[in-house]
């Protein structure tokens, strides 16, 4: 094989088929301490190991929300922490049929000569760390690589350094068990329109797996994580089915079949638009060999968060607004969401902020 | 969009989508004039116009056999030829629904510092070029760019300047209203075992599929001529099975689903082979977004030229033979071959070593 075949493929293989099952996705819960912070603040709540504990008890043992995820991204922290009463959350989840997975990378810097582009850090002894993750009970990781649209942007020298580090991070995982998520994230950000976004994602992604090809990465054990193609952000919006057209498209013409899944980044969208999105794309009626599902964070959790507001007396109302969520992206991967969602508080609110660092 | 949408673009991907219909395929009847010659010397036959124009007569008229057909490619000198009626070629295809295909490339020259490798030729004038074709009524080409495995082979340089190639051949030939068929033939020469041949593929798959990337290339009005991935020439020989495993598998691993099919060559393998092989990938119960059919030269004319042997009283004989072919690969390309079409000539190995045409 063109691929490096790892101790883990068969596993590697089954666990990517798993996440990509229709009717589950993936709740990104691995804001950083630093993120997190800023989402606590937001509802006056003090960043605090306990506090941010609590937050991801509220979300990992809410009622019936388990049945509708195929993983969670934990954050180092989370891996490690419990519920109240002493139950190792990655057991939770387990016991729930979702894999823990792991953020690996840590965070961007800027790339040198170029106008705010970045290139992610996280691989020196990122072997040795994706072990200790494995014997902790992850099962896959994720690495967040980050492109922009502008003038000049993405620069052929960004292509190739975010394609790069991807597939080197990809590699490594899959030599220790661990599914690798492949995302690089484009912008939305800036006053382009859909048609840019489009050529933009297909030239990122086709230089994707030409890198993940040349490191040996086997396909059938990783997963995608990209942006959906939509216009920028100082851009007019277009509809549901004109984001799915444009972003069906340019996964069709750079998306290798051997890929089990796609788990779409929400970006800024609300968590409203983001399940119409994706309820769109499964609705179209074109060739799809691989499974397009969610990786959604902030588009999980909005009016989660609000709903809870850090007040132990809101916890059933703050679980209930998760389950709706979980149960509309669900129906969004089968192409059966009616729109009908109880709309929790915020739930049709811009998640969108300029430049976004997390 | 990545893609170079010109006002062609509607038109070739209706193509491209026509040529890839389950249950037909393409006859490679392109072999250059060299080529057609030592077909034709092999069953004593000169080697002059009259006698090729005739070979070509008696495939194309051959009755039933282009229901089966989706496609024909063509040497230049065949596009512009008449059956003895006086009726164009390129209408009698017409008239039966194939599609008339053209090569376009000029053969291989070798890549100095390399151990043998090639690079293709037939970039001069090409656009020109092929706006004459099209107006002859050719809609799509052909290009094929050979790779070898060997101990340093391919040489990255090998696959960069053949995937380049192949993407710039592919660019133009859509500016002007052609549907590409892009070839990267890695040959089967050696001793290397099926795995060894599966990794090149991909890499090389991978690397053509990066060029047409950046050349602009609509992929959704393109098709894929690639080899099948087996065991070298010298390695001994694998079940159909095992072939559409790694062939399948290989072609997931690089090419995007936008392509609308993929016309394997036939490269060494008899006329049974290749059809068992293709057959077996299409029985291959695993998700497969472009179908997969032929593009084959001697797989599909061998026993029809021995047949044929250049006698008249023979033709109706070897015109049979010809349409036993296009049945058989069209029910491989439904996963529905029964075997049985094998009489002694289709079974028998068309491999050359270092095979030039």
């Amino acid at each position: 094989m063109s691929c490096f075949i790892s101790k883990y493929a068969d596993e590697l293989a089954k666990n990517a088929a798993y996440i990509g099952t229709p009717g589950k996705g993936i709740l990104a819960a691995d804001e950083s301490t630093g993120t997190i912070g800023k989402r606590l603040s937001s509802i006056n709540v003090e960043n605090v190991e306990e506090n941010r504990r609590a937050l991801r008890e509220l979300l990992f043992t809410a009622p019936g929300a388990l049945q509708y995820l195929s993983g969670v991204i934990l954050f180092e922290e989370t891996l490690y922490q419990k519920t109240a009463s002493g139950k190792p959350f990655v057991d939770v989840l387990k016991e729930g049929g979702v894999l823990p997975g792991i953020k690996v990378d840590k965070g961007t810097v800027e790339l040198n000569g170029t106008n705010g582009e970045t290139f992610t850090q996280g691989l020196d002894g990122l072997a040795q760390r994706c072990q200790k993750y494995y014997e902790a009970g992850a099962r896959f990781a994720k690495w967040r690589a980050v492109l922009k649209i502008a003038a000049n942007e993405p620069s052929e020298l960004a292509i190739q350094e975010n394609a790069n580090g991807l597939a080197m991070y990809a590699a490594i995982c899959q030599q220790c068990g661990l599914v690798p998520i492949v995302e690089p994230e484009i912008l939305v950000d800036g006053p382009h329109n859909i048609k840019k976004c489009a050529e933009v994602t297909e030239r990122v992604l086709a230089a994707c797996y030409k890198a993940l090809n040349d490191h040996h990465v086997m396909l059938e054990g990783t997963l995608l994580k990209p942006n959906m193609v939509t216009p920028g952000s100082d851009s007019p919006k277009v509809a549901p089915e004109v984001i799915a057209e444009y972003t069906v498209r340019a996964l069709q013409r750079t998306v290798p079949a051997a890929v089990p899944a796609i788990v779409f980044l929400s970006g800024g969208q609300s968590e409203e638009e983001a399940t119409l999105n994706l309820n769109a794309m499964n609705k179209l009626q074109t060739k799809k060999p691989w499974s397009l599902s969610f990786s959604f964070g902030r588009a999980l959790q909005q009016s989660t968060l609000k709903a809870w507001a850090g007040k132990e007396e809101n916890l059933k109302k703050a679980q209930d607004a998760l389950l709706v969520r979980c149960k509309a992206n669900s129906e969004a991967t089968l192409g059966t969401y009616k729109g009908d969602a109880k709309l929790g508080e915020g739930a049709a609110e811009s998640l969108h902020v300029k430049d976004y660092k997390y | 969009m990545s893609a170079f949408v010109g006002k062609y673009a509607e038109e070739l991907i209706k193509n491209a989508k026509y040529i890839a219909t389950p249950g037909k395929g393409i006859l490679a009847a392109d072999e250059s004039t060299g080529t057609i010659g030592k077909r034709l010397s092999s069953i004593s036959v000169e080697n002059i116009e009259s006698n090729r124009q005739a070979l070509r007569e008696l495939l194309f008229t051959s009755p039933n056999a282009l229901s089966y057909l989706s496609g024909v490619i063509l040497f230049e000198e065949t596009l512009y030829q008449k059956t003895s009626d006086g009726k164009p070629f390129v209408e009698v295809l017409e008239d039966n629904n194939v599609i008339p295909g053209i090569k376009v490339d000029k053969g291989t020259v070798e890549i100095a510092g390399t151990n043998g490798e090639t690079t293709t030729q037939g970039f001069d004038s090409l656009g020109a070029r092929c706006q004459q074709y099209y107006k002859a009524g050719a809609r799509f080409a052909k290009w094929r760019a050979v790779l070898k495995i060997g101990p340093n082979e391919p040489s990255e340089l090998s696959i960069q300047q053949n995937a380049q190639g192949l993407a710039r051949y592919a660019i133009i030939c859509q500016e002007n209203g052609l549907v590409p068929i892009v070839e990267p033939e890695v040959l089967t020469d050696g001793p290397h075992d099926i795995q060894k041949c599966a990794a090149v593929t991909e890499t090389v798959l991978a690397a053509v599929y990066k060029a047409l990337n950046e050349h602009h290339v609509l992929l959704e009005g393109t098709l894929l001529k690639p080899n099948m991935v087996t065991p070298g020439s010298d390695s001994p020989k694998v079940a159909a099975e095992v072939i559409a495993q790694y062939t399948v598998t290989a072609l997931r691993r690089t090419v995007p689903p936008a392509v609308p099919g993929i016309v394997f060559l036939s490269g060494g393998q008899s006329e049974e082979e290749a059809t068992v092989n293709l057959d077996a990938m299409n029985k291959l119960d695993v998700l497969k977004p472009w179908t997969l059919s032929f593009s084959f030269g001697r797989a599909l004319q061998q026993s029809t030229l021995k047949t044929w042997a250049g006698k008249k009283e023979n033709v109706a004989k070897a015109q049979e033979a010809f349409l036993s072919r296009c049945k058989a690969n069209s029910e491989a390309t439904l996963g529905k071959y029964g075997g049985g079409s094998a009489g002694g000539l289709a079974s028998e190995s068309l491999y050359v070593k270092g095979y030039k045409y």
